[in-house]
């Protein structure tokens, strides 16, 4: 019983020393000015130091002096300010510590230091190129946020502006030899509407198909498996498609020959077919097996399309005439989702596979518009004997009033 | 041959003493002689709402897996079922308005008063039960709308003090609208009502023949008048033909629209208000606010209502004036205010 005693004391003891523990780091630069003052004025904000770290964690020292030949001192352990080709490691000694990190976060993967070797980053780092990214540059210091913290610059909001600081500037991309166009063409792509626009956190960002602590582009072969890990049916169609032998072979990245990579725009079947604006006519020429395809696909679709389009147009009239014709409605909608899988068939490039999804739909299409033109048979049927009725009752109208005014013609002369 | 039938029928249901009073029944012509058709407008109507009643009952099933689906058959599969569905909804509706509109025309030619009191009485208990017929036939059909209009009516009912959560049970038949809301609902709207409203409407239709129509003048005046039958009775099947253009031509350009089958999980939808004629009285009750100094606002609102329709149904008490002829300029008022209060709240329920 006594010794539990001792542990309790203890307990209480340890968070209550570490709150009221001096940290002169903190108070002598608070007291400075520029850029020596802002890491004690920003590390209030920071996760670490929610989490009970302080300065001496990454910086070493000693915070208990005010002598700063101690506290600084260098014997005693003192880093001082961390170089950018030390701060890998250094973020990396907790950060890569399994037993230390999952008491923080228990589902935290440790592998950041490990995967940010494998990335250009990392690499050019080790060979000594200090001004592509390290952790700092991306989770920013002293100021670092968990990456769902809304304001932390790795949250999926904010990630593409956070990448694009150094990447979209055209001065410090200087001698990489890569484009700086990626995140202007982002932002005109489906993917950015998604994220910025609807507010899907889920939506594709920079890391999600360049990896975020191992970012490297993908490489040509594995273009259509990055798109895949999101698209898996478009993926499995392409790699039976007649397209992939061809692509591989001539060193074309997949999904992006037709879809562009950074820039990619809201997917409309016009894409497909002959017309000037399709993508099919890049690579076919008419008369090719390719280019009847893509015309018969095309055309195969858009039959399918003006169908659906037709029926509902009908059904829609006659529901505003106060027809009841829910069930249907309710019908097209399969064959809305036959037009969806015809196009996603597309990607097989089989126009057989395409015509099985777009007989179907027709078959309901076609049941709709018969529906559909039944019920507006209907209502003018209504209507025309709504018209003979009112004509009906306004001539036994008419007669009755003459009966009335005979009757009182009759009965005044009386 | 005819005129031994005709006398056989005579010695057995004395049917000649009707016929003689028919004879000399005279109706009073003056301005406003034109309202008196209201009531027998109203009368046309109820009839034909419980013709297409009973059409609609030989397909109508009331529990909730199938009410839908069977008013959707109806709809879309028997014949003609959509215009007897239409005509009963519309006709509802319209009877209601006709209602009203008798009512309040009985109230201006001050038709209530003494010898007249029972007469007015009854009817007002009339009007009360075709709002009734109104708020459990809506619920019939099962859906979405209806499912949720009368979850909030009930809530309005389950807070009247005192017998409130009694009457609410009672209603639901239970604590929340389910199918057994439904059945009793329809037991309702095809057995009690109709019931109730039968004896209720023979003994307000004696009244009138007992006491005839209230001639709006003043004693002593001679007032022209015309007999009941035939002259009065063909200008009333002008009306009646003219109410049936009406109706018919709503019901086949406007369906009566079926909505979407009622979902008990799903969150109320946006915009939901009760049937037109609650409208005023829904709306008002959302104004108050919620406290009014310790009372509830809901309680002391629905209290006021309640006030006011007894108020207004022992009119014939207030006023103690006899015949039609004495004018009473505050109570015309009055009725000027109800009226106009009933259509701008309405209107305010229906669109904000």
């Amino acid at each position: 019983m006594k010794s539990r005693w001792w542990i309790l004391v203890a307990a209480l003891a340890v968070p209550l020393a570490a709150q009221t523990a001096k940290n002169t780091c903190v108070e002598c630069h608070a007291a400075l000015d520029g850029a020596l003052a802002k890491p004690a004025q920003l590390f209030d904000r920071d996760i670490h130091k929610k989490n009970g770290f302080s300065c001496v964690d990454c910086h070493g020292g000693d915070p208990s002096t005010e002598d700063p030949t101690k506290s600084m001192n260098r014997a005693r352990g003192f880093v001082g300010k961390i170089s950018r080709r030390d701060a890998p490691a250094r973020c990396g000694r907790c950060h890569s510590d399994a037993n230390l990190m999952h008491r923080f976060e228990p589902q935290q993967r440790v592998d950041q230091l490990a995967q940010y070797r494998t990335s250009v980053h990392g690499k050019r780092l080790a060979a000594g190129d200090t001004r592509v990214a390290n952790c700092v540059d991306c989770h920013s210091v002293h100021d670092i946020r968990a990456v769902r913290d809304a304001e932390s610059p790795v949250h999926p909001l904010r990630l593409p502006e956070t990448c694009a600081r150094c990447h979209a500037d055209a001065e410090h991309m200087k001698g990489y030899k890569i484009p700086t166009d990626q995140f202007e063409k982002y932002r005109k792509s489906v993917h950015w509407d998604a994220l910025a626009k609807r507010g899907d956190l889920s939506a594709p960002s920079c890391a999600t198909c360049h990896g975020n602590h191992g970012a490297a582009p993908p490489g040509v072969a594995s273009v259509a498996r990055v798109c895949g890990s999101c698209h898996v049916v478009f993926e499995n169609l392409f790699a039976k498609s007649p397209h992939r032998k061809p692509f591989d072979s001539m060193g074309l990245a997949g999904c992006v020959v037709c879809h562009s990579n950074h820039e990619i725009a809201p997917p409309t079947v016009a894409m497909v077919g002959t017309a000037p604006c399709a993508v099919c006519l890049n690579c076919h020429g008419e008369g090719d097996k390719g280019y009847q395809a893509a015309a018969r696909m095309r055309s195969r679709i858009d039959e399918l399309e003006g169908s659906l389009k037709r029926a509902d147009s009908i059904l829609r009239q006659a529901e505003s005439s106060g027809m009841e014709v829910s069930q249907p409605l309710l019908d097209l909608g399969a064959g809305n989702e036959n037009l969806v899988k015809a196009k996603v068939d597309l990607h097989s490039f089989d126009p057989a596979m395409v015509d099985t999804a777009v007989s179907k739909g027709l078959e309901i299409g076609q049941a709709a518009q018969r529906a559909g033109e039944k019920a507006m048979v209907e209502r003018d049927y209504r209507r025309k004997g709504l018209a003979l009725s009112l004509v009906t009752i306004a001539v036994t109208m008419a007669g009755l009033w003459l009966a009335v005014r005979e009757i009182d013609r009759r009965r005044n002369h009386t | 041959m005819l005129k031994r039938v005709t006398d056989w029928l005579e010695d057995r249901t004395g049917f000649d003493s009707v016929r003689e009073f028919l004879k000399h029944k005279t109706v009073p012509i003056h301005s406003a002689t034109v309202w008196y058709y209201f009531g027998g407008i109203t009368l046309f109507l109820f009839v034909i709402q419980v013709l297409t009643g009973m059409l609609l009952l030989l397909y109508y099933r009331p529990t909730p897996g199938e009410a839908f689906e069977s008013v959707q058959f109806i709809v879309t599969q028997v014949q003609f079922g959509w215009l007897v569905r239409s005509i009963h909804s519309w006709s509802a509706n319209l009877m209601v308005l006709s209602a009203l509109i008798h009512m309040f025309s009985v109230f201006f030619l001050k038709a209530y008063r003494q010898p007249r009191e029972l007469t007015w009485l009854s009817g007002m208990v009339l009007l009360f039960l075709a709002l009734m017929f109104g708020f459990s036939g809506y619920l019939l059909p099962w859906n979405t709308l209806a499912f949720f209009a009368t979850k909030v009516g009930t809530d309005m009912a389950g807070v009247i003090p005192g017998v409130g959560h009694f009457v609410l049970r009672f209603l639901r038949g239970g604590e929340e609208v389910t199918g057994a809301t439904l059945t009793r609902f329809f037991g309702f709207h095809v057995a009690v009502l109709p019931g109730l409203t039968t004896v209720l409407l023979l003994f307000h239709l004696a009244l009138v023949q007992k006491w005839g129509m209230s001639s709006h003048q003043p004693p002593g005046t001679t007032v022209p008048t015309m007999p009941f039958f035939p002259n009065f009775v063909l200008r009333e099947l002008v009306g009646w033909y003219g109410a049936l253009a009406v109706l018919g031509s709503l019901a086949a350009l406007f369906p009566w629209e079926l909505g979407t089958k009622a979902d008990p999980f799903a969150a109320a939808p946006r915009g939901i208000h009760p049937e037109w004629y609650f409208l005023a009285v829904f709306y008002t009750l959302k104004l108050i606010p919620s406290k009014i100094l310790v009372f509830d606002g809901e309680v002391v609102g629905i209290l006021v209502f309640g006030l006011g329709a007894l108020g207004w149904m022992l009119m014939p008490f207030w006023d103690r004036r006899s015949g039609g002829e004495e004018r009473h300029r505050l109570l015309t008022g009055l009725g000027v205010f109800v009226i106009a209060y009933l259509v701008v709240f309405s209107a305010l329920g229906y669109w904000r």
